[in-house]
């Protein structure tokens, strides 16, 4: 009987050990039944390539490239801030900082990480949106550059752990064999540290974009919405996700605004596999 | 000799007001939202209804919604999770399927919160309709990862020799992991299954379209009824309602940042008790 019980157990902790699968294929497959419907009648490239997406207009347009490159915008702007900044703080936690102030440090970090999107969302319009409409003189603050300012905020907690920790695992005798040869500490990190740690920085780099680019509600709240083609910065963009977010209310199921949403998530999703499997090369090269 | 000593000192201090600047503004985002939103803060405010199409009024439907939520998807994700790490870590040979199984979770952990919104939406709605059970099935798969590598983690940090202690009594591998391993385990898993769930609870993306409602001036009855929850509560006051006072905004900030702050304490707490009491 006893016997009969662990048998049971143990084929119910294989199927919880594959479930795991099971859910990234079944998400696939209902983002490909939905979103593939869309191209019963329209060309993808053109999907993909279309400067205009104008979805409730008499005949839709579904053209994603100014929403594929309000993505691109938000993300390169916070990357070009986070990272930097990432590897500066991470450094200063994981070398410089007195053991103390170290736990403190992280602890703030791990604060960040805490706070929902939608609530840093909403402190980028009450305070982000007016500080840059003034900086800049802009009609309105609410433009690419907040979104990337508020997501490279939001990615740094990502990134500075994964750097601290391959700092952290730097071997130790290539620091000593560093300070002896009368190296300065601040030159055995850059020289020897950084380095060594430079497949922990690229993994650090390539999940703050997909941290970046995943984002949906603090995009949708503070990078102005506005579905048209960027050319800089400091205009109004719309991303991939804030578009699903903010039309998918109004659709009516099976129509192809409904399904050219999910196609804009076959996109999201492929882009997401592609640089977490990329990380996780990164993480585990030798 | 004397210029590398200067170059190194200025470099570190450079480090430090980075570090400053990205710590700062956490600070002041948390005393920002203690000075603005604990006026807010009443009793009448936690537990009544919304009036005035939200512009006064309590939030409770709100509150309750994502403590049903929470509920829900620990109802669903804790077993599966910490089975799922204990395959990985007790049963699971090196092979493709246990390197298929990581890449899923690595995945998992990366899809866009509003992809599994999306997916929500194309599986669990049309099964169940908008309801509290699609959004918490949503929300237990997207937590899903985070268990089981806390878990996992919590598995591999007991010693090997505890394990062969146990085989060498007679004990077969299902005892040795009930009696043995997931003891000493659970409260790494506590902490991930806290971590896993306060962040569920903060989300907005994936429960837009499976479960939240704008506005539902009474408490869901079932399992199969839509919900109101604090993200997606504070979202519709942000940009959806006009008008709305920012002592309403903030009060409601403070209450979902509360809730996962003191989650992330008790957290953080059971990590450091456990850290000091491991004695192995």
């Amino acid at each position: 009987m006893n016997k009969r019980i662990e048998y049971i157990i143990e084929k119910a902790i294989l199927l919880s050990g594959i479930a795991s699968v099971v859910f990234v294929i079944l998400i696939f497959i209902f983002l490909l039944k939905e979103g593939l419907s869309l191209f019963g009648t329209e060309n993808f490239f053109s999907f993909i390539s279309g400067k205009n997406w104008y979805p409730i207009s008499d005949p839709p347009q579904f053209g994603i490239l100014p929403l594929i490159l309000g993505s691109v915008f938000v993300t390169f702007g916070a990357i070009v801030i986070a990272v930097p900044l990432g590897i500066a703080v991470a450094i200063y936690i994981a070398e410089v900082a007195p053991l103390r102030f170290r736990d403190i440090l992280k602890s703030g970090i791990e604060l960040l990480a805490a706070i929902p999107s939608v609530v840093l969302g909403f402190l980028g319009i009450v305070t982000l949106a007016p500080l840059l409409k003034h900086l800049f003189n802009l009609p309105s603050g609410l433009t690419a550059l907040a979104g990337s300012t508020m997501l490279a905020f939001m990615a740094l907690p990502t990134i500075v752990s994964i750097i601290e920790d391959s700092i952290v695992s730097v071997p130790r005798n290539y620091k000593e064999g560093s300070l002896a040869l009368g190296a300065t500490h601040w030159q055995t990190i850059y020289r020897v540290i950084l380095p060594a740690a430079s497949s922990g920085i690229l993994a650090a780099v390539m999940l703050g974009i997909g941290r970046v680019i995943g984002e949906t509600m603090a995009v949708l709240m503070i990078t102005g919405n506005a579905a048209v083609m960027p050319t800089s910065l400091l205009q109004p963009v719309r991303t991939l996700t804030a578009t699903i977010a903010a039309e998918m209310g109004e659709t009516v199921g099976g129509s192809s605004h409904y399904f050219a949403l999910f196609a804009i998530g076959i996109i999201l999703f492929i882009i997401s596999f592609i640089i977490n499997l990329l990380a996780d090369w990164f993480l585990h090269k030798k | 000799m004397m210029n590398t000593k200067r170059t190194e000192k200025i470099a570190f201090s450079a480090l430090l007001v980075l570090t400053l600047l990205v710590i700062a503004p956490v600070v002041m985002i948390f005393a920002v939202l203690l000075i603005k939103g604990l006026p807010a803060i009443t009793p009448e405010f936690i537990f009544s209804m919304p009036r005035d199409g939200m512009r006064a009024g309590g939030i409770f439907p709100a509150i309750v919604g994502t403590f049903y939520l929470a509920l829900g998807t620990a109802v669903f994700s804790i077993p599966l999770g910490i089975m799922a790490a204990i395959y990985l870590n007790e049963y699971a040979a090196q092979n493709w399927l246990t390197r298929t199984i990581e890449i899923a979770i690595i995945n998992l952990a990366g899809v866009p919160s509003i992809v599994y919104g999306l997916f929500g939406l194309g599986l669990f709605v049309s099964l169940f309709g908008v309801s509290i059970l699609a959004g918490s099935l949503t929300l237990a798969i997207m937590t899903l990862p985070t268990i089981i590598t806390a878990t996992r983690e919590a598995l591999n940090a007991v010693p090997r020799s505890f394990r062969e202690v146990s085989y060498s009594l007679g004990a077969s591998r299902w005892q040795t992991v009930r009696n043995v391993v997931l003891p000493n385990a659970v409260p790494g898993i506590i902490t991930g299954v806290i971590l896993g769930l306060s962040r569920a609870a903060g989300e907005t993306a994936p429960i837009l379209f499976t479960v939240a409602a704008f506005y539902l001036p009474h408490l869901p009855q079932s399992v199969y009824d839509q919900a109101m929850a604090l993200p997606y509560h504070i979202y519709v006051l942000s940009t959806q309602v006009p008008n709305v006072s920012s002592k309403i905004q903030y009060g409601t900030i403070l209450v979902l940042v509360g809730m996962v702050f003191i989650l992330n304490i008790i957290a953080s707490y059971l990590r450091a008790r456990f850290r000091r009491r491991k004695t192995w």
